[in-house]
């Protein structure tokens, strides 16, 4: 069925693949590790994952290489890698087929992350609710260590890098790197100031690097076939590799999809996903998760890559493509994501804490059919005081969905609020913009 | 029974993961979970004293985390996935069946302790959607035949089969 070449979802496409050591080593397996190790220094590796282009696939698209140059280079104590698998955002569930399929693959890549930036320990900061996935790697981590691949002493080199599965315990924030952190140092998960950055003062306050388990997946690969052969697919030079794609909603066949950067929705839905549910036109989608303001069927053709996403207005971000048909309300859609950030603000600042609830009742109001025109108003002062005010980028995140529905959409808030009007021709009370 | 006295080796492992004692807050409020469901005071207040923490830098860790219970919650845990993504192919109506076959409305227990019913937000399996998870298990494109059986099975068994195993897409490759 593929016409492209699949890397990261290629062992587990073959019949029998059980994600075992057996089964990882026979497809070349820890080879990368075995000739990393000792064999090349760590700044090579480094050099090798900055050349490839690997931007990390957690959200944010941050360039792996660049943020590992960051780590102080003359720092003696303790350096920590935390395996970002809090996957929480709407719309992706990559990072859980990843982990439950082809463990070994993800922590090779979490050894070899280890040997480039010098850390001795590594935490996988998994979602709570992955119970499975933390068995799997779980024993997964087993094998591996018994195979001398993981632990003190890796294959005789003399380099120690030990790995932990650490399950977080339900808050969707904590996917965010400093958030994951303090959460990991047992605390409530509420994002840190930065700078500084964890490259200095992360875990512990010790340099530390947070990368996503999709971004660490790749890094056997870039360095078994090279950097060239890794930047050559995709959209070079800003958006190399593939990304698994998580399609989503009103699609015939929702699922992973990985496909080389730069493929347009239209070819990802229509080609891949078996097209429309029910046949009925295409409506509106979110191409990277809950965060990635909503895009129009003008945009079917926008290539799926960091640069060419943004430029239309929305983000690629974790690569979660969510589809919504032909009648569905956008005012109602708005307002399920919106009740999830809601929820899941962790209350540290208060644009973010106070500017949810308010969106949120405003939302509610005006599906309602209790709306006002000045209601549209509200909406938009509110997310224009939430952007960009916050420690996080939650805050960014939260307004996309009814700032994007807005903009495409307006007409449809609009026709809720004149039924309201029709329904309430005399009014119960004054008007007024309570929350 | 305190957790130290019955979970000794556990507790002795969890904290050699960590440099740092207080890395091992959350692991050990999953564990003080276990058994009972929730998490009490008296586990909390016992687990400062094992982490040298205040009983209130327990509290303020566990009161955030939406999995950790402190309260009572029924033996089966229904969490059925209500974000955008589960919404649009179903999730409201899966809450309806399960809001008719236990009487009960999200956020509420059943008589017989059996079942607690809640509306979270999204776990990350909206290929697979609609979805719920129950306990630790993720139950995945669900009808009503499927939610009936689930349910059966519960009631008699304890467990059910029609839980997923390792994700997988596409099914065939399996």
């Amino acid at each position: 069925m593929p016409k492209h070449e699949l890397i990261l979802l290629k062992n587990m496409m073959q019949p029998g693949y059980t994600g075992s050591l057996a089964d990882y080593e026979k497809t070349g397996g820890y080879q990368a590790l075995r000739n990393a190790l000792g064999k090349m220094a760590p700044t090579d590796v480094t050099a090798k994952v900055m050349k490839s282009g690997l931007r990390g696939r957690g959200g944010a698209g941050f360039p792996t290489g660049v943020k590992w140059g960051f780590l102080p280079k003359d720092y003696q104590g303790p350096r920590y890698l935390c395996c970002n698998a809090d996957e929480s955002e709407p719309g992706t569930f990559k990072d859980r087929q990843l982990m439950e399929r082809d463990p070994h693959q993800v922590l090779e890549g979490i050894v070899l992350a280890c040997y480039a930036i010098g850390a001795q320990s590594a935490y996988i900061y998994i979602r709570g609710e992955m119970v499975l996935g933390s068995k799997i790697l779980e024993h997964a981590i087993g094998e591996a260590r018994a195979a001398g691949y993981i632990g003190k002493n890796i294959l005789g080199t003399g380099i120690t890098a030990d790995v932990w599965v650490h399950r977080g315990a339900g808050a969707y924030i904590c996917g965010e790197e400093t958030a994951l952190l303090e959460s990991l140092e047992g605390k409530r998960g509420l994002p840190r100031v930065k700078p500084p950055f964890p490259a200095t003062h992360g875990l512990y306050n010790k340099p530390t690097v947070v990368n996503n388990v999709e971004t660490l997946a790749n890094l056997p690969h870039i360095l078994s076939r090279g950097p060239e052969w890794f930047a050559s697919i995709g959209s070079p030079p800003k958006s190399t590799g593939t990304r698994v794609f998580c399609v989503s909603g009103h699609v015939k066949r929702p699922g992973n999809y990985e496909l080389p950067m730069g493929v347009t929705t239209r070819e990802l839905v229509f080609e891949y996903a078996g097209g429309m549910r029910s046949d009925k036109p295409l409506k509106a989608f979110i191409p990277g998760g809950a965060s990635a303001p909503f895009l129009t069927p003008e945009h079917l053709d926008v290539k799926l890559d960091f640069e060419s996403v943004a430029a239309a207005g929305s983000m690629l971000g974790s690569g979660g493509v969510t589809v919504m048909e032909e009648g569905t309300s956008m005012v109602w859609a708005a307002l399920r994501l919106m009740e999830f950030f809601y929820h899941e603000s962790c209350g540290k600042c208060s644009p973010c804490r106070e500017g949810s609830s308010w969106l949120v009742q405003t939302m509610r109001r005006i599906i309602a059919k209790r709306g006002q025109m000045q209601d549209l108003e509200t909406l938009t002062d509110l997310c224009k005081n939430i952007a960009g005010r916050t420690v996080c980028a939650f805050g960014d995140a939260e307004v996309s969905p009814i700032m994007s529905t807005l903009k495409h959409w307006r007409h449809e808030y609009v026709a809720l609020i004149h039924e309201a009007d029709a329904a309430n021709l005399i009014r119960p009370e004054s008007a007024g913009t309570r929350h | 029974m305190t957790l130290s006295e019955k979970y000794k080796d556990e507790i002795a492992e969890i904290l050699s993961r960590y440099p740092v004692k207080r890395s091992a807050l959350i692991p050990l409020l999953y564990l003080a979970q276990r058994e009972p469901g929730y998490v009490t005071e008296a586990a909390m207040t016992e687990i400062a004293g094992l982490l040298k923490l205040t009983p209130p830098q327990v509290y303020e860790t566990a009161t955030f985390y939406t999995m950790l219970n402190l309260k009572k919650v029924g033996k089966h845990h229904i969490q059925v996935c209500k974000s955008l993504m589960c919404a649009l192919v179903g999730s409201d109506t899966v809450i309806g069946w399960l809001r008719t076959k236990l009487g009960i409305a999200p956020g509420e227990t059943t008589a017989d302790g059996l079942f607690t019913l809640s509306a979270v937000e999204c776990l990350a399996a909206c290929g697979t959607a609609p979805m719920m998870q129950i306990n630790d298990d993720y139950y995945e494109r669900l009808t009503e035949e499927k939610v009936d059986k689930i349910l059966a099975d519960l009631r008699t068994a304890g467990t059910s089969p029609l839980k997923s195993g390792p994700y997988m897409w596409p099914e065939s490759a399996r």
